[in-house]
């Protein structure tokens, strides 16, 4: 029979394999699940996980994906390393957008280079605001920060909808629920003529590769990993926890409201009710599967991205409900976690028993 | 005195080739003895000969890999404790396994496999006690209660099910003096009945005073069988080890030098829900010092540690001063760089992370008084390079710096902690429980270089609950005794009883223990 | 007739208070254990639409309240199956396990949408709660009476009975339960278990009783909510019960608000109040010296064995 043996160390191999391993996992469940409801299983899979590979013509729409993904997992993934669980990075994504968009509705009608960061800087202190709630109530109070980010969030939502049905509301915009389109000024310019792809693509890669200096070179990074993995040992070597967890969170809040405004200055160019699309949630599935590392989030936010631009692909090929995307994205997170197992057993074939009394 | 047990009657419990591995370690090997009926058998070897893991066989924690195990003469296969209890197999664990948010009467319920109503179970707790004179009440909660009583939990739970054996681990590590006396009686009256004991320990004179039969364990294997009463400690000791005893070289001269490490008046509040407040603590230690604290464990010994650390800090900046100058509000990292590093007794999760390299440990606590990481930014080389020294100089054995300090064993884990702090030169260093569940080799090596640090002029701070250690290490000594500590007084002419006393005495009867002080 | 109104908004607010009861419950047991399950909003949208599908398909609300429980109980058992039996960890588990009910439910819920079912009705005949006051008694659909029950029965079995002792005590240290002898993984499995079918049920609550109606994250955070629940009431069934309620009355609220029109509160301020008030409430117990950290059961969220 087979049994589990424990590794003297974590396998480096592993740690790296298994992504791929759940990824594969992911694909052969998909299959037999959606082939025995009814679907082609394997044109299905086919067209979320390699269509959007192979044709060129999808890869800007990667990219646009995968960059708000990327921005909000980077912040998330330095908080999970500390243990500090900030899951309401959707709430802080739309606080990003709406602190955006208010400059953007102030400055409407005037124009200058000016104008597109003081957007960015509104989106990244309406992030960490959101953030910093549940950061005071944690480090002062003790209240569990994964209760109070997910509450914020859905406070935040309520508050983007009261805004785009209220005060915000265009008067030109025959009472559909939405703000004013931004104007040239404000809104993210492509990095080539005619492309979709904006600058926030390119500008998340850059942060991918600061955030891994930071976290893999500095005292700042050992700061913040030593915090999560061992708390006692963090403060016998002098680290603040309380610091990390206000860094981290006012991070992953500041990266989150970032990702958000520019998601609003650039695929939509105004804020609607149908902003929020649970980024801020399938961001913690791309930390996981990049390992809670800037490089590996980079890897791990494509694969999600292909999953969303492959899921609308299977909906007018396969007819496969929109829904079956989130069904994709929760099992790749849980054959991820399941195995995470082989990083640190390794499968064995059981020893001969004790010899057994007669 | 314990009758001569029956040498007619089987054995109560016979091992015959029992082995047992683990991924990397053999930790049994071909283990074979017998316990007969009403005897105190020891089970006598140094931490990591494998005592835990053949015990925890017997119990049925574990399963041997080969081997076979009889009780009174039959063979028998132990699948679970409960299994081994059915047998009639009783055990107290090393470190307790109670729950300490749950009442004794609780507690005792839950070592129990069959469903007792409380009144009835209370009633047949009091006979128990009161035919051993143990004092102990089955409302309290268990945190509430010192360790002497709370082993007396386990003893009772074991008592309730009639065993025919009793396993003992380590009992005495967390004793006074006076209450390892009064559990030796209670096993010889328990022994008298007609109970095995088996006793586990490391301890030789404990050993020599209780036991009448010892296997001595080396490396997983059984090395001798013995009296213990007519053997002595020295040859024992050399069967235990597998080496002739190294004994520590000390200077000759050894005088005084200015007091660097000041505590005056220190109090602080305990952690709650279950911490020791530390109450007016008062003591120095000078240049080339060695100062004994000695305590039974949850006496405030972790408190005193986190407090010079800096990991707490005191209300009063001049209530710990180093070298005349007050620290007592600087934390941890500037106390570090001032020249105070403290070692913690626990080794994983606190004085290291084990799922870090030791290169990245030596950034934990090396990077205030080496240049490890100016400016913020981690060198690497230096880091790697200090990392190697203290694994040359200290012979950690490891693959090198890059090794998790999680794969290192516990001693050499221990030299790689006392190294990194030794190798900074620190003016003063306190130490926490040096040597536990070391192996005698590494003890021997971090003793040395403790005494070889004082000789240059450095004061040390030894915590520890090993009065033996700290009999042979320090210059003087102190005890603490909740929250307390006592002046402190040269080792020298110093008696056990006297320690013994300050310590608390018997716990439980603490109006006893307080008339002594007065 | 304002006998009658308060009547019928206490019957309101009992209502919204179930389901939340129901699945704080469940994870209250979950959390005694030592486990800790944050996946409850997930279990209770696996039940809703389990439940839904089931009475949809067979007209029958009995048999998909059965099925909502087993969904619950089958939702649980993937927690259980990767943090107890791989060693996942517990929170990413059940940050998953939420994000897979929320998957799951809206893809098979999406032939559900906008679909009826006729709802759960009062347990008792019509006759006996003609009276206003009676009502208050003989009103409620089954489904509260069992909530009530299940509180004294969980209150009873952890305080009273021995396997609620050692549920407890390998919730406070499972090393040394593992070390007595008990089965630390079955346990915890179990009450993983009992926590997955609570959170079924109450989840089916919305879909069955609530709302005669589809719609997808039907349970709108509710989950979460009862996951607040449980810190604040210290991990004792009966102050869970005071805290279901009192968010009861903050839901029908919201309701009783929108209904009389009030224009000077905006309907989304409104909709934010469960929501505001559960982190009031959790900042509240904190500033009163209630913190988590002692009523917690000793070993929450830690693996076993350890690491």
């Amino acid at each position: 029979m087979l049994e589990w043996r424990r590794r003297r160390e974590p396998s480096k191999t592993m740690l790296y394999l298994s992504p791929l391993i759940a990824i594969g996992l992911t694909m052969l469940t998909g299959m037999l699940v959606f082939g025995a409801i009814g679907f082609d299983g394997l044109r299905a899979v086919t067209a979320i996980f390699i269509t959007p590979l192979i044709e060129p013509q999808r890869w800007a729409d990667l990219g646009v994906k995968a960059a708000p993904l990327i921005m909000i997992a980077l912040g998330l993934a330095i908080g999970f390393r500390a243990n500090v669980w900030n899951i309401g990075a959707e709430g802080q994504y739309v606080m990003g957008a709406i602190a955006g968009t208010g400059v953007a509705l102030l400055t409407h009608d005037m124009t200058g280079w000016w104008i597109l960061p003081a957007m960015a800087l509104a989106g990244i202190l309406g992030g960490a605001a959101w953030a910093a709630l549940p950061a005071l109530l944690k480090v002062r109070l003790q209240v569990s920060e994964i209760l109070t980010s997910l509450m914020l969030t859905y406070v935040a939502v309520q508050f983007l909808y009261y805004l785009v049905r209220g005060p915000w509301k265009d008067p030109d915009g025959f009472n559909f629920p939405q703000t004013k389109m931004f104007s040239g000024s404000q809104t993210l310019p492509a990095v080539a003529e005619g492309s979709l792809v904006h600058f926030g693509v390119p500008l998340a890669i850059l942060l991918a590769l600061i955030a891994w200096f930071v976290m893999s070179k500095t005292v700042a990074g050992y700061a913040v990993r030593v915090v999560g993995r061992a708390p006692a040992a963090a403060r016998h070597g002098g680290f603040d926890a309380s610091r990390v967890t206000w860094a981290t969170l006012l991070a992953g809040g500041g990266l989150a409201g970032l990702a958000g405004l520019f998601e609003a200055a650039g695929p939509f160019g105004q804020l609607t009710p149908q902003f929020p699309v649970g980024y801020g949630f399938t961001a913690i599935i791309v930390a996981f599967l990049g390992r809670l590392s800037p490089p590996g989030i980079v890897f791990g936010a494509l694969v999600l991205a292909v999953t969303y631009v492959g899921g609308e692909i299977a909906q007018s090929t396969v007819r496969l409900p929109s829904a079956a995307t989130g069904m994709f994205q929760a099992l790749l997170l849980f054959f991820l976690l399941a195995t995470d197992v082989l990083v640190r057993y390794r499968l064995a074939w059981k020893a001969r028993p004790a010899r057994s009394a007669p | 005195m314990t009758q001569p047990p029956d040498q007619t009657a089987p054995s109560r419990l016979a091992l015959a080739h029992v082995s047992k591995s683990f991924p990397g370690v053999k930790a049994n090997q071909d283990i074979s003895l017998s316990v007969r009926p009403g005897e105190i058998h020891a089970l006598l070897g140094e931490n990591g000969a494998g005592k835990s893991t053949l015990v925890k066989i017997i119990y049925g924690v574990q399963r041997a890999d080969e081997g076979q195990i009889s009780f009174d003469g039959r063979p028998v296969e132990i699948a679970s404790p409960k299994a081994a209890r059915k047998l009639g197999i009783g055990m107290v664990f090393q470190h307790f396994s109670l729950f300490d948010g749950m009442t004794v009467l609780e507690n005792i319920a839950l070592g129990l496999d069959e469903s007792v109503p409380a009144e009835e179970l209370k009633a047949r707790i009091k006979a128990i006690l009161d035919s051993y004179s143990l004092p102990l009440d089955p409302d309290r909660e268990v945190h509430t209660l010192s360790v002497g009583e709370r082993q007396r939990i386990e003893i009772v739970r074991c008592l309730l099910q009639k065993p025919k054996l009793l396993i003992m681990d380590e009992p005495t590590s967390v004793l006074t003096p006076q209450e390892v006396e009064r559990l030796f009686e209670t096993l010889r009256q328990i022994a008298r009945e007609g109970c095995s004991i088996l006793y586990i320990s490391h301890k030789l004179h404990e050993i020599k005073a209780l036991c009448e039969a010892a296997t001595i364990l080396r490396a997983g294997r059984v090395v001798a069988t013995c009296d213990p009463r007519t053997e002595t400690t020295q040859h024992m000791a050399e069967l235990m080890i597998g080496a002739e005893l190294k004994h520590l070289q000390r200077p000759t001269s050894s005088k005084q030098g200015a007091a660097r490490l000041s505590v005056e008046r220190l109090d602080m509040p305990g952690e709650p829900p279950f911490g020791t407040s530390l109450k007016g603590i008062s003591f120095s230690a000078h240049a080339g010092e060695i100062l004994g604290i000695a305590g039974v464990a949850g006496n405030g010994q972790a408190e005193l540690l986190l407090a010079l650390s800096g990991e707490h800090l005191a209300g009063r900046a001049d209530a710990i001063q180093l070298d005349g100058r007050p620290i007592g509000l600087a934390d941890a990292g500037a106390r570090r760089a001032a020249g105070l590093a403290c070692v913690p007794e626990e080794r994983n999760g606190h004085a290291a992370v084990p799922d870090f390299s030791l290169a990245e440990n030596v950034v934990l606590t090396a990077r205030h008084r080496l240049p490890l990481a100016p400016s913020g930014l981690i060198r690497q080389g230096p880091v790697e390079r200090y990392a190697g020294e203290v694994i040359a100089r200290f012979d950690v054995r490891t693959t090198g710096p890059a090794a998790l300090a999680g794969s290192l064993s516990g001693g050499n884990l221990q030299k790689f902690i006392m190294g990194r702090e030794i190798g900074q030169r620190p003016d003063v260093l306190v130490v926490a429980q040096p040597t536990w569940g070391v192996d005698a080799g590494a003890a021997a090596a971090i003793r040395q270089a403790l005494v070889d640090l004082a000789a240059q002029g450095s004061a040390i701070v030894v915590i520890s609950q090993d009065l033996d250690e700290l009999l042979e290490l320090s210059d003087r000594l102190c005890v603490i005794n909740e929250g307390r500590l006592s002046p402190a007084r040269p080792v020298a002419g110093l008696k056990l009883e006297e320690i013994g006393l300050l310590m608390g005495g018997v716990h439980g009867e603490s109006h006893q223990a307080e008339s002594a002080h007065a | 007739m304002t006998a009658a109104i308060l009547v019928s908004i206490f019957m309101t607010l009992a209502a919204a208070a179930t389901p939340i009861l129901l699945a704080a419950l469940g994870e209250l047991v979950t959390e005694k254990a030592g486990v800790l399950n944050l996946g409850v909003e997930g279990m209770m949208l696996c039940g809703a639409v389990a439940g839904f599908a089931v009475t949809y398909s067979t007209g029958s609300v009995p048999l998909g309240l059965l099925a909502a429980t087993l969904a619950g109980v089958a939702a649980a058992m993937i927690f259980a199956l990767l943090t107890l039996g791989l060693g996942s960890n517990q929170v990413a588990t059940g940050l998953a396990l939420t994000i897979f009910g929320i998957g799951a439910s809206s893809l098979i819920g999406a032939g559900f949408v906008g679909r009826t079912i006729t709802r759960l009705g009062p347990l008792f005949p019509a006759d006996y709660a003609a009276h206003p006051w009676l009502r208050l008694v003989f009103g409620h659909d089954a489904i509260v009476y069992l909530s009530l029950a299940l509180v004294l029965a969980v209150s009873l079995f952890l305080r009273r009975t021995k396997a609620g002792l050692i549920l407890r005590a390998v919730g406070e240290n499972a090393d040394s339960a593992h070390a007595i002898g008990y089965r630390v993984l079955a346990i915890r499995t179990a009450a993983t278990a009992f926590g997955g079918a609570l959170a079924g049920l109450g989840g089916a609550y919305f879909s069955l009783a609530l709302t005669p109606m589809w719609a997808d994250r039907l349970t709108a955070g509710r989950g979460w909510i009862a996951l607040a629940l449980v810190v604040f009431a210290a991990w004792k069934p009966g102050r869970l019960l005071a805290g279901a309620y009192l968010f009861g009355a903050v839901a029908t609220f919201e309701l009783q608000a929108k209904a009389a029109g009030w224009s000077f509160i905006a309907p989304e301020v409104l909709a934010m109040t469960p929501y505001l008030a559960t982190i009031v409430v959790l900042t509240m117990m904190s500033l009163g010296g209630r913190t988590g950290g002692r009523d917690a059961p000793a070993c929450l969220g830690k693996p076993f064995p350890a690491s």
